[in-house]
């Protein structure tokens, strides 16, 4: 075979006189494949990672779960959060909104001040360290309305000193809002840091003060 | 590298998996092989160890699929006293035309033309999906479209 000639035809359909391209449907696969396709794989435990998009009013959230539970809640933007959790997670990951219902549920009580602490199950996978798994577990236990230091945080976490590393953990919070690192300041007020931008932090303080 | 989420490859492929399969098989089986081509990839999905050549794999699996059905399709007794009902069926143009005149040829040269023609693959390409060699994947395509230049009169149909 000479690679070149290969090339040539390969580079343009020369040789479709029949107009076999054209012929083919250029109807897309229709809308309701795609659930029939998603009911399918969901019934046969295909899906490690289902995530949906909850509209909230600090933004757009994408929210993620798997068999365990509930393992993200992101404020990037979708794509950057997809292939987050398919590199850290599975290549499995699929757009299941209604696997997402009972956190939209609750996000959407919780930003209409009707809900003071999420009850959906956790996956605490995305969490890395023993150090970093005490201080968000310790985080959210800190109640509705009510607000901690980091070194308050880091002391109940085991390791007083370690407020630099508390501040990692909480910022590295997979679950956003659900597990209220937003309720953790610096000493003496002021706000720290936050995923989600500082204006956020300060909503959702506002939020639960006002509620 | 390592594969991309799953769900940006389906929406990229979604529409070329269906073509393919309704090239294939016809519009009245399509889904069915629609469907069992996107679960088995989904079901490998995870042991890919890179993402080179996703677009061959997943056309391989749509392949697989597709000789599947129409092997059942050959084990179902002819419809023979069905005629009215098989005519009825005949409502989508990718079920009549120069398409059907394809799903009647050989399983390797109907293959090749949907590859190269629908999946838009180069022969090396062909050649990875079909398990043969860029020279036998040209060969088939070359076969096929003379058998069609034989028969094919573009008005018969409407």
């Amino acid at each position: 075979m000479d690679p070149e000639r290969d090339t040539v035809t390969d580079d343009t359909v020369t040789d479709d006189d029949l107009g076999l391209a054209a012929a083919a449907t250029a109807e897309p696969a229709p809308e309701r494949l795609t659930e029939r396709l998603l009911a399918a794989a969901d019934a046969e435990d295909l899906v490690d990672v289902a995530y949906g998009v909850v509209d909230a009013p600090i933004g757009p959230l994408v929210v993620a779960a798997t068999s365990v539970g509930l393992v993200r809640v992101s404020f990037d933007p979708a794509d950057v959060a997809v292939a987050d959790l398919g590199r850290r997670i599975s290549p499995r990951v699929l757009e299941i909104p209604r696997r997402l219902d009972g956190v939209r549920r609750e996000l959407d009580e919780y930003f209409a001040g009707r809900r003071q602490r999420f009850e959906v199950p956790l996956d605490w996978r995305l969490v890395t360290g023993p150090f970093a798994r005490r201080v968000l577990t310790h985080t959210a236990s800190i109640g509705y309305g009510r607000t901690s230091t980091y070194a308050e945080v880091a002391a109940a976490a085991g390791n007083p000193q370690a407020s630099r590393a508390t501040g990692s953990a909480l910022g590295a919070n997979p679950l956003c809002v659900v597990v209220p690192c937003h309720r953790v300041l610096r000493s003496g007020g002021g706000l720290g840091g936050y995923a989600g931008g500082l204006t956020t932090k300060q909503l959702l303080l506002d939020l639960e003060a006002t509620a | 590298m390592t594969v991309p989420p799953f769900q940006g490859f389906y929406d990229q492929h979604r529409d070329l998996v269906w073509r393919f399969v309704v090239s294939l098989v016809g519009r009245a089986d399509a889904e069915d092989v629609f469907q069992e081509t996107w679960l088995a990839a989904l079901r490998s999905y995870p042991s890919l160890q890179d993402s080179a050549n996703l677009r061959s794999w997943l056309l391989t699996i749509a392949t697989s699929k597709a000789t599947d059905e129409h092997r059942s399709r050959n084990r179902r007794p002819a419809p023979v006293d069905a005629v009215p009902d098989v005519a009825a069926v005949v409502t989508d143009p990718a079920d009549d035309g120069l398409w059907a005149e394809v799903r009647a040829l050989p399983p390797k040269q109907r293959t090749a033309l949907a590859h190269r023609y629908v999946g838009d693959l180069r022969y090396a390409d062909i050649a990875v999906a079909m398990g043969t060699t860029p020279a036998a994947a040209r060969r088939n395509v070359y076969e096929a479209l003379t058998k069609l230049r034989s028969t094919w009169i573009p008005n018969e149909t409407p």
